[in-house]
């Protein structure tokens, strides 16, 4: 840790006790989990790197933005569009919410039985231990649960929130509804920054977020490879920080990973053998440094090979229309690429089920693990949809229920192993 | 030819020795320290292959040269071998309730196990025993004796001890409140059962199945009478040590 961390943390205001405690935990973490590995890309040496100064580096580019006079926007999830974000010139950043050490602190606020990742980024600001968070001048929250939504209201106590309302369902009313937000939001983000946002420039921000997305797909498809070229931790990975990173250097890295996972396909080469069971992980998100279900997985001898889920495909999947157009044609196309993510919130949520099937198909997996963030309502409940069509279509499901913290490990291993065992290749 | 199969519980550890049928066995607590327990346990045993199973699979293993097998599928094996027509299997442990469906040839077809907590566990029973101040081994006995019946609500093992605690003050008689305590378990196991489709024959297995109360609320709760094998605890130590006489995880 350098003295100019210290001293930039310092001036955002981290509790850098607390903060010290946190980047302790990582590092081992981090060590036990990922740099164990073997025979890895070499091209997760820039993730590794992103991951090892997480505090440093890049939060001292958004610092540069800020004294330049630009701004930082927060987001917490896949729906904000951040084409607008980007085409005013500020930077948005995709905020964790995936480790226990905050979970107490919120705990002091919200009640008990709310999920890991609220309450995680909740006590990240109450804490004061995320220097992205001390680091962004708007936090934007959406409405895609309840818990969330009530969250917002507290946090605003705290430090300017805007909240997107996402609707539940696909009618042609709720599209509206949301084409309208996508269109206030653009208003928001105009006044935050005081700069107009053009054709032009939506247009350019739309290519390269486009190209991001583009980047992150074919690193999955390479995954459909057998024997997998890169372990689903690793892949996990590159889609977590390709939420905080500078959207041109991540498509520019995870492209430059999958020319070197290409070779790999090519030559047979596998992050694991031929014959380990191919996972397919689907449901609640998997916020950095949340790595709890794929390194079980993965040790216990498994390859997650895909993630159906806001950190996996319903953050890449599908594009938006690169036409240009005007202002108000490029909105409504973004607003309709926004809606095509098949999120719980939705009822119903047929394309979802149908999602997970598909991917089962593609990425060829011996079998399904349904990942619920305990007190995830709409997740836990969709669940029941999962099993019933899995059932139907023949895929072995595993339903897995746990939180961030690690006491449940030891059950955690038993259902794995046994379902392991249970599709055994 | 001796093959031992170690199930090393959050409670107890469990041991079974084969031969040409089951040699030794034994069941002991688990304490702080269940690597020195094992070593102690297997001394002078003179078995030429060992398999692990239960929480402390990875680390007994390790220590003592053996493989690992989940207890549910152990489970199944000692099950089936015991009961060839068993189809499924209830394991009521000390941390955990699971319910197995098998295939016709064997195999787990489906499993469930309850959530994180002690919820619907022997552990929630012990407890319960420990607020009575009666031994474990009391605690079916007690509750069969029950002249009424009252209702506990809460699964969860803290809420429902103060649920007792309430009932106990209000003079409630101790045996009916045991038999509620019962009732919470096996209602919460059956859910379980019905949700994976049970089919017969039902064997009910783990330390908890030591339990006469809960054999009998099983029953009428799944509407088929569950089959008990002799020593219940045994029967996860047993599938390990079968899979130990295959050599390999090939049964």
């Amino acid at each position: 840790m350098t003295n100019d961390n210290i001293k930039m943390w310092t001036e955002l205001g981290i509790d850098l006790e607390k903060h010290d405690n946190l980047l302790n935990a990582l590092g081992p973490i981090f060590q036990e989990i990922y740099l164990s590995q073997q025979n890895r890309p070499d091209g997760m040496a820039f993730f590794d790197f992103v991951v090892g100064d997480i505090h440093g580096i890049r939060v001292r580019e958004l610092r540069q933005q800020a004294k330049n006079g630009g701004k930082v926007v927060a987001t917490y999830c896949v729906f904000v569009p951040e084409e607008v974000v980007w085409a005013a010139g500020a930077i948005p950043v995709g905020l964790c919410a995936g480790t226990q050490f905050s979970v107490p602190i919120a705990e002091e606020v919200l009640p008990r039985n709310t999920c890991a990742l609220i309450k995680s980024s909740f006590g990240f600001k109450l804490g004061r231990i995320c220097p992205y968070v001390e680091s962004s001048h708007l936090i934007v929250g959406e409405t895609t649960c309840d818990g969330k939504k009530k969250m917002f209201e507290i946090l605003a106590q705290h430090q300017p929130v805007y909240v997107m309302e996402v609707p539940n369902k696909k009618t042609r009313l709720a599209r509206d509804l949301w084409l309208g937000e996508v269109v206030a939001f653009k208003d928001v983000i105009e006044e935050l920054t005081g700069n107009r946002i053009t054709a032009d420039k939506l247009e350019r921000a739309t290519r390269q977020v486009n190209n991001r997305r583009r980047a992150l797909k074919r690193l999955y498809q390479l995954r459909q490879a057998n024997p997998v070229p890169i372990s689903g931790k690793d892949a996990l990975l590159v889609t977590q920080v390709s939420f905080y990173d500078d959207v041109n250097r991540a498509t520019q890295q995870i492209n430059a990973l999958c020319d070197e996972v290409e070779v790999r396909v090519t030559t047979g080469e596998g992050a694991f053998t031929k014959n380990a069971p191919r996972i397919l992980i689907s449901g609640s998100p998997m916020a950095i440094p949340n790595w709890k279900l794929h390194h079980i997985l993965e040790t216990a001898g498994a390859a997650v090979v895909c993630e159906e889920s806001c950190t996996g495909t319903r953050f890449f999947g599908d594009l938006i229309s690169e036409d240009g157009g005007t202002i108000e044609e490029q909105l409504k196309a973004i607003s309709e690429r926004y809606m095509k993510i098949n999120c719980a919130c939705f009822t119903p949520n047929q394309e979802r089920l149908n999602d997970i099937v598909r991917l089962a198909r593609e990425y060829r997996v011996d079998g399904v693990v349904h990942y619920n963030l305990q007190f995830c309502h709409t997740y836990a409940n969709e669940a029941v949809l999962v099993e019933q069509t899995l059932a139907r279509e023949g895929i072995p499901l595993l339903c897995i229920e746990t939180d961030y913290a690690d006491e449940d490990i030891g059950q955690l291993r038993t259902r794995v192993d046994a379902f392991l065992e249970m599709i055994g290749r | 030819m001796i093959s031992a199969g170690l199930d090393v519980g959050s409670r107890t550890i469990a041991l079974v020795l084969l031969g040409g049928g089951v040699t030794d066995s034994a069941v002991i607590d688990t304490g702080v320290n269940p690597l020195e327990r094992c070593r102690q346990l297997l001394a002078d045993k003179g078995y030429q292959q060992l398999v692990v199973t239960g929480y402390g699979r990875y680390l007994v293993a390790s220590a003592l040269a053996g493989e690992v097998v989940s207890e549910i599928r152990a489970y199944a094996i000692g099950a089936r071998h015991l009961y060839p027509d068993c189809h499924t299997v209830i394991d009521i442990g000390g941390q955990d309730s699971k319910v197995i469906s098998l295939s016709e040839g064997g195999a787990v077809r489906k499993f469930e196990m309850n959530d994180r907590c002690a919820a619907g566990t022997g552990r929630f029973l012990e407890v319960m025993a420990d607020t009575f101040e009666v031994a474990i081994d009391g605690l079916g006995g007690l509750a069969l004796g029950a002249s009424r019946v009252v209702q506990i609500n809460s699964l969860c093992t803290v809420f429902a001890e103060s649920e007792v605690v309430s009932l106990i003050s209000r003079g409630e008689e101790v045996a009916a409140i045991a038999l509620a305590l019962h009732q919470v378990v096996a209602t919460r196991v059956a859910a379980i059962a019905r949700r994976i489709g049970f089919k017969e024959r039902v064997v009910f297995a783990g330390g908890a199945a030591q339990n006469r109360c809960l054999e009998r609320l099983l029953s009428d709760r799944l509407g088929v009478e569950v089959a008990v094998p002799l020593k219940p605890q045994l029967v996860g130590a047993l599938g390990a040590a079968l899979l130990a006489r295959q050599g390999r995880k090939t049964i």
